[in-house]
């Protein structure tokens, strides 16, 4: 250890130095994946394929995963809306739930920020805070489950975003409306467009009645309740309407794209 | 030997003399696919647990399968068609051609009492593997009972909006990931007993694999 300490040019911080060289190495959960797949010899019995060829097995469950995708696209009812609670079943404190220490969190300048609108939209002009604030707002009571498999109550208030993709124009016959956000890695994700119109799924900017702390996205997060919490993006700073698949920070590791509730 | 094993090979006579074969082929190829889609399912499912354990305990990595969170839910989200469809097929044909009711039916009290405790004693024989005794018949049957539960549970874990009824009827999302829980360990538990007897009787191992 006190080599490798030594190894610090004086007045590099150490912290930072070894993050970015973490960001270098191959995503250590990814390898440990591959082995996963690697050790399940009785995977021939079901593929008939070669199992010490690992990327195969892996590729095998991709495909699964897509397929997953269209049955759950299938499954996916637009009218279906998502059970609602009283205000007295609201998970206090909720939880902050990221891949980063909140303090590590994007801290943004409302007075600064602007959402931006790409793609297949008539209208592509970037939208301050005060301009999204003036939209009608509802409040909406509901449960959030993450893919880890604990859940949270919470109370969010904000635009719907189907009323929003209706005001600049979009092309809701498109397949995606794909997020981007303002965290240092740039985390993003799809959203197929009928979950994207569902009436639940909103533009948050309030958490139980305040304006969305940072822990929770300020200062604007993309609320779905008919998804799992990682399709929930935070710190949102542009959307763009896409009939591409353009992936997603979690959909690229694995975590399925769908991923409905 | 037992008169109990006796008595019930009798009832089910016909078959069993007409025809060798105790376990039928379609019986034994679901079993076995059963087999692997209920291992691939387990070490998936505590590899998904660790990520956010119910208990103060969390499964040993070395007996988990997907080497993280993500790996282990494709895994889990692809062996569950294998576990889904093939119970269906065992479900539909146990129906279909009586096997439930010839092989499991009836379970009785006494029965179960008398074959406990002539288990416990080291009475009780497996001279005729075509007939079940009545603790075989209790625990076949609750088998299928939880079988059914886990799948259930878990898609209303997998869908608490789209399926909210299902939900509903375990509770809540909440409780039933405790059910999809409990319903593992009976069938973690059951799995021990099933495999130490079948080891202690290996002509119902080669039953199984042979079918004779």
């Amino acid at each position: 250890m006190g080599r490798i300490r030594r190894l610090f040019i004086p007045g590099v911080d150490k912290q930072l130095l070894v993050r970015d060289a973490t960001k270098l190495m191959p995503e250590l959960s990814r390898r440990r994946f591959i082995a996963g797949g690697a050790s399940l010899g009785a995977l021939t019995l079901l593929t008939g394929c070669d199992v010490t060829d690992s990327f195969s097995a892996e590729s095998m469950l991709t495909q699964i995963s897509k397929f997953n995708d269209a049955v759950q696209a299938a499954m996916f009812n637009p009218n279906t809306l998502a059970p609602t609670f009283p205000e007295s079943a609201i998970t206090r404190p909720f939880p902050f739930n990221g891949y980063y220490a909140l303090e590590d969190a994007p801290d943004i300048d409302g007075k600064d920020w602007k959402l931006e609108v790409r793609g297949l939209v008539e209208n592509k002009k970037s939208w301050t805070l005060d301009e999204l604030y003036k939209l009608p707002q509802e409040n909406q009571i509901t449960r959030h489950i993450c893919v880890e498999g604990w859940s949270a109550i919470g109370s969010w208030t904000g635009v719907r975003l189907s009323h929003f993709l209706q005001l600049v124009g979009a092309d809701t016959k498109a397949k995606y409306v794909w997020f981007n956000c303002a965290d240092v890695d740039g985390y993003n994700s799809p959203l197929d467009m009928p979950s994207a119109l569902h009436p639940q799924t909103q533009m948050t900017f309030r958490f139980d009645n305040q304006i969305l702390p940072r822990a929770y996205g300020y200062p604007m997060k993309i609320r779905v309740p008919t998804k799992l919490g990682f399709k929930n993006p935070k710190y949102v700073v542009s959307l763009e309407v896409t009939n591409d698949y353009k992936g997603g920070y979690w959909e690229d590791q694995g975590y399925n794209s769908f991923s409905g509730s | 030997m037992s008169s109990i094993s006796a008595d019930h090979s009798s009832a089910t006579a016909p078959a069993a003399t007409t025809n060798r074969i105790i376990q039928p082929a379609w019986v034994r190829i679901v079993h076995w696919i059963n087999a692997v889609a209920m291992i691939l399912m387990i070490m998936s499912g505590w590899q998904i647990y660790n990520a956010s354990p119910l208990f103060s305990f969390t499964f040993s990595r070395s007996i988990t399968l997907g080497g993280w969170l993500g790996g282990a839910l494709m895994w889990h989200f692809a062996a569950m068609w294998l576990l889904m469809v093939n119970g269906l097929v065992y479900l539909t044909l146990g129906l279909v051609t009586g096997r439930f009711r010839k092989k499991l039916l009836p379970i009785t009290v006494d029965g179960v009492v008398g074959d406990t405790k002539a288990a416990l004693t080291g009475k009780l024989s497996h001279a005729d593997l075509s007939t079940y005794n009545y603790v075989q018949k209790l625990l076949y049957a609750g088998i299928i009972v939880v079988g059914i539960l886990i799948v259930l549970s878990g898609l209303a874990i997998w869908k608490p909006v789209q399926l909210q009824w299902l939900t509903a009827v375990f509770g809540g999302y909440e409780a039933a990931r405790y059910v999809h829980f409990f319903c593992m360990a009976a069938i973690v538990g059951f799995t021990v007993i099933h495999v130490v007897l079948a080891l202690l009787v290996p002509k119902s191992l080669r039953a199984m694999i042979i079918g004779r």
